[in-house]
């Protein structure tokens, strides 16, 4: 086998590998690939998204560390190459190393330009500490640190990613202001009516624009007060991010003794001049003169690289790219490609402006064919634009159509009209046809065919294009994902038919579910939701297995983000009494509770208890669980009601503690919280519940379901109105039962409710029309009878190191300690990163 | 690329429940131990990259760990996150005599 060696594991290194894996190279070479980055390949055009927060750091990464071991590739993360040998044939590391190569592709992409600007390094210790550039994850995660506590960021660069990083910090509070050296923003893509325009609409959303304004200094010696510019004006900041263009890495190809103007010269099929084993690509590149700071170039070049190094395609040759660009800034659309304003007498220029709105649009035409195009404000003309402007499609003669719909189902004929060979996803570099087949190939979902191709996956511009386009190549059939409708994502079946399976196999366990239900394959994202419906479904029955539950449910306490629990026991419709009050005073001060506090389902938590204290705790409490921690039944609010307050037309009080008696903790899919209130004032926020109980005048009690006020607003639907408490309590049973047995995992009320219907419910549950009531009834009773208060597992473990502590030695976020006057008196609480999911393990 | 490997015994595997992990002090780092429903043993580090979440308090199967904190996955047997945070180290470790081993570079 051939040693093919990959300098640069950036956008350009890793997609060319994949280019080649396509080819079947992985027969032919041994891969091995270097980058300076301690981790796998991300996807650098979104780090503007994680700038501006929307878009995780973990959603960005295209390669994970385990898809090069999948793919036979070794990589060296972290390694950077600082010489080739091309006599030898080897590429010489900084950590020492010396590696052979048969074939070598040089990847190393380009950095950020920064112009010589007085005082921004201090010459003992590099960049000031409040200057940053925008490049890396590192830089992106620098700036968030930083800008999170200062006050005012001068963005040096009027171009893409400086308008994108000036968007991006305003999430973080700062004043923002952008500095552009130019007279207008965007110059090298857009004329100069367009980038007045622009500016318009930047200032709009909060930033500040200078123009004409060249920065030559950084005003500032232990941190940074301000920048001065040429003409002796200065602009106060205590941070500056710098993004005024990028440079190509061409530092080891020259060392290595490889040509290099601009940058790294090479040849029509990418190979470096006159070095016939030595190929380079990506931002690096000079091709004919041209280098390009944007991905779709480097997908072309990725393609015909793999070509002819594999041997699939020897004569394959690259001969330049046309590149758009699209402006990533909520708020602001700018799409624009090739030339920004007319160059010779003959050329078209065809011109739309209207100021107010931020509108602006232009195309240059010559000899029939586009060569340049800007879109400001309204850019739905750009998919049929860019098509144009690559592949030279005919114009239409009316070239007031350029710019405009002019009736006609204009989407629909878009997504038919398009070339097979045009490109929908210029992050990732997919085409039309490629959609297309996939669709033809039985990927009939959606989110399918851009798993499969990775189309919509990149700034997520096309997804709407690529939404058209599958539901037009399969004729209208878009089917919805299957998997959406799986109970849990391990085991594919609905709940009905899961629920079915379970009993008819008598499966009690979860991994006996795994077993009989998916061939033995454990899933751990499965677990808590089979948890769940097994102990809805067989109640006392249930074999239970530890290992199965999610923390919290291991140990009935909600795990904090310092691997520390909350305790919150049961306060009946939010009634105490002295003698309670006294004990959680003790233990507070027995076991040094950091923080006790009311929440907002009327009980006391205690937060920040160690795993180990959680059975003396609870022994010493003497209270049961207040189950704030499940998936479950929490609390039932209530308010004063007719014992004690004027107003009161039933006692809430009372009902409220009926009601939570009865049904504590019973397990379901999503959390249930309830609230019975004295009159219509609502005190107890009774409309906003899973299920809310209303006394009005008469005796008579309104029951209502599927409200909430958390994530979600929503009033909930007025189920019945009936006479008496213990109706409510009848009625209420029904209602939960139902939904236990036919709620999704996690689907709240809110979202169950309207689902259903309040009409069928109304229909099943209090006019019993399908005859379920007695069983609902039956199966409630069963399931209350089963209640057990799990704090009593204190005393004795079920399994052994069960309160054992798994916090790490190391100190972590600690979470703070907080004295009654509300002072911060601990370790100040560090700031929460990237979150990886849904919070379905989370309590409330 | 080999170092030299110091074996540490953490007491009886009975300790340790199926489907379950628990977090050991090693000298001065922190192993979580997972005995998988199989019975094969898997060791990594219990620290959570992403934000020093427990990881000995993870839901697993035969391949992944989550942290209870953000739901960040790892493999268990490579320590690689499957959802882009750096990866948990893993060690060797085995029954001997009924008693749990770990294996810690020296
Ligand atoms: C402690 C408490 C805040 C407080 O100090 O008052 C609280 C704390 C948490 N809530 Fe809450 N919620 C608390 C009352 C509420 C309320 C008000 C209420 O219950 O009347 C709501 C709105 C009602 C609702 O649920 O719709 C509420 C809506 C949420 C939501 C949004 C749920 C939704 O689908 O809309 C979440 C997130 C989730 O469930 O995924 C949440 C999640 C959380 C979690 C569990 C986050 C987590 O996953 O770890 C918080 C745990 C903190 C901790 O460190 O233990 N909490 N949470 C309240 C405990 C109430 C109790 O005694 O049981
Ligand atoms: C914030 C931001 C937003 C952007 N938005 C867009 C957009 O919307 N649309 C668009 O088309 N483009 C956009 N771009 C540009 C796009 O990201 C680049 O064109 C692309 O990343 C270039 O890929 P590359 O592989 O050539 O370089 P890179 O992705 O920079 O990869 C270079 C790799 O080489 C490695 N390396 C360098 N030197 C060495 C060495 N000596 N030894 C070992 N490894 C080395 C580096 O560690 C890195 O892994 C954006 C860029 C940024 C920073
Ligand atoms: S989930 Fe949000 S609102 Fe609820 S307690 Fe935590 S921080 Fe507060
Ligand atoms: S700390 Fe582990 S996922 Fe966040």
């Amino acid at each position: 086998m051939e040693r093919l060696v990959v300098i640069g594991n950036g956008m350009a290194g890793a997609r060319t590998v994949e280019e080649i894996l396509e080819r079947g190279g992985r027969d032919r070479f041994s891969i091995t690939m270097f980058g300076e980055e301690p981790y796998g390949n991300y996807n650098r055009i979104l780090l503007s998204n994680v700038l501006s927060g929307a878009e995780d750091e973990a959603g960005i990464f295209l390669n994970s560390l385990p898809w090069y071991a999948e793919n036979g590739i070794t990589l060296r993360a972290g390694v950077r190459i600082d010489r080739i040998d091309r006599f030898a044939r080897t590429v010489h590391a900084d950590d020492g190393s010396v590696t052979p190569y048969d074939k070598l592709i040089i990847a190393t992409g380009s950095r950020p330009f920064v112009p010589p600007i007085d005082g921004m390094r201090n010459p003992k210790r590099g960049y000031h500490q409040g200057v940053f550039t925008f490049r890396t994850i590192e830089d992106t995660r620098g700036m968030i640190r930083y800008a999170r506590d200062h006050e005012r960021v001068v963005v040096i660069g009027g171009g893409l990613l400086g308008l994108e990083a000036a968007r991006g910090l305003q999430q973080y509070g700062v004043a923002v202001t952008l500095v552009h050296a130019a007279g207008h923003l965007m110059n090298s893509q857009l004329d100069a009516q367009g980038g007045a325009i622009l500016r318009k609409s930047v200032e709009r959303l909060g930033i500040a624009v200078e123009l004409d304004a060249r920065t030559n200094a950084v005003l500032g010696k232990e941190k940074v007060e301000g920048v001065r510019f040429a003409d002796g004006r200065t602009i106060p900041c205590d941070m500056v991010v710098v993004a005024a263009g990028i440079r190509p890495n061409t530092e080891v190809a020259e060392l290595s003794g490889l040509p290099v103007e601009r940058a790294i010269l090479v040849d029509d099929h990418l190979r470096v001049l006159d070095e016939p084993d030595i190929y380079a690509v990506g931002e690096c590149v000079q091709h004919r003169g041209q280098t390009y700071g944007l991905v779709a170039p480097l997908w072309d070049q990725a393609k015909v690289l793999a070509d002819h190094i594999t041997g699939r395609n020897p004569t394959a040759s690259y001969h330049g790219s046309r590149t758009a660009t699209k402006l990533k800034v909520a708020g602001v659309d700018v799409a624009a490609m090739g030339i920004t304003a007319p160059e010779r007498e003959d050329d078209e220029f065809v011109v739309f402006a209207e100021p107010r709105r931020g509108v602006y649009k232009s195309v240059i035409i010559r000899d029939e064919r586009l060569v340049g195009a800007t879109l400001l404000g309204d850019v739905s003309k750009v998919g049929f634009l860019m098509q144009a402007f690559d592949r030279g499609l005919p114009l239409p003669e009316e070239r007031v159509r350029l710019l405009f719909d002019l009736g006609g189902p204009a989407t629909e004929v878009s997504a038919a009209e398009l070339d097979d060979a045009a490109q929908v996803c210029n992050c990732n570099g997919v085409s039309k046809g490629a959609l297309v087949s996939t669709v033809h190939g039985g990927v009939k979902t959606l989110n399918g065919v851009m798993d499969a191709t990775r189309a919509g996956k990149g700034c997520g511009s096309c997804r709407s294009l690529v939404a058209q386009i599958v539901e037009w190549a399969a004729g209208g059939e878009v089917e919805q994902d299957p998997s959406a409708a799986w109970y849990v994502p391990g085991i594919p079946l609905d709940k009905p038919a899961l629920m079915t399976a379970i009993r008819e196999h008598g499966l009690k366990s979860v991994s006996a579910v795994f077993d009989t239900l998916a061939g033995g394959k454990e899933d751990a994202k499965s677990k808590m939701g089979l948890v769940s419906l097994l102990r809805m479904m067989w109640g006392d029955e249930y074999e239970d297995e530890r290992g199965a539950r999610f923390i919290n449910d291991r140990v009935h306490a909600n795990i904090q983000r310092d691997g520390t629990f909350s305790v919150v026991p049961q306060m009946k419709g939010g009634v105490t009494t002295p003698a309670q009050l006294r004990r959680i005073a003790d233990v507070a001060d027995k076991y040094r509770v950091p923080m006790v506090k009311l929440t907002g389902g009327q009980r006391i938590d205690l937060l920040g208890i160690r795993k180990e204290d959680l059975p003396a705790v609870w022994a010493d409490l003497d209270m049961p669980s207040g189950y704030a921690y499940g998936k479950s039944m929490r609390t039932v609010k209530t308010c004063v009601g007719s014992d004690f307050c004027r107003f009161g037309l039933g006692d809430s009080t009372a009902l409220g503690i009926a009601i939570e008696s009865k049904f504590q903790g019973l397990e379901s899919p999503a959390k249930m919280k309830l609230a019975v209130t004295g009159c219509p004032r609502n005190c107890a926020e009774a409309y906003v519940k899973d299920l809310g109980v209303v006394a009005i005048e008469g005796g008579r009690w309104e029951i209502y379901v599927g409200g909430a006020a958390g994530a979600h607003i929503r009033k909930g639907d007025l189920l019945a109105t009936v006479d008496s408490p213990a109706a409510v309590i009848t009625l209420t049973g029904r209602f939960l039962q139902y939904y236990r047995e036919n709620a999704n995992w996690l689907e709240r009320t809110y979202s169950f409710v309207p689902r259903v219907g309040i009409e069928r419910l109304r229909a099943l549950i209090v006019d019993d029309t399908e005859d379920l009531g007695e069983g609902l009834d039956s199966r409630m009773e069963a399931a209350v009878g089963a209640y057990r208060d799990p704090w009593k597992e204190g005393q004795e473990p079920v399994v052994p190191g069960q309160f054992r502590t798994a916090l790490p030695l190391r100190s972590l976020p600690l979470v703070p300690v907080r004295a009654g006057n509300g002072a911060v008196t601990g370790p100040v609480p560090a700031v929460g990163s990237a979150v990886a999911g849904p919070s379905n393990g989370g309590a409330q | 690329m080999t170092t030299a490997t110091m074996e540490h015994r953490l007491g009886s595997v009975t300790a340790l429940p199926v489907g379950e992990g628990r977090a050991y002090p090693v000298g001065d780092e922190m192993v979580a131990v997972f005995r998988l429903r199989n019975g094969e043993l898997r060791a990594v580090s219990a620290v959570c990259p992403h934000a020093g979440g427990p990881i000995a308090d993870g839901l697993i199967d035969a391949e992944v760990v989550m942290c209870p904190l953000h739901q960040h996955i790892f493999e268990l047997a490579t320590g690689c996150s499957k959802t882009g945070q750096p990866p948990l180290k893993v060690y060797p470790v085995r029954v001997d005599n009924d008693e749990l081993v770990v294996g810690l570079p020296a």
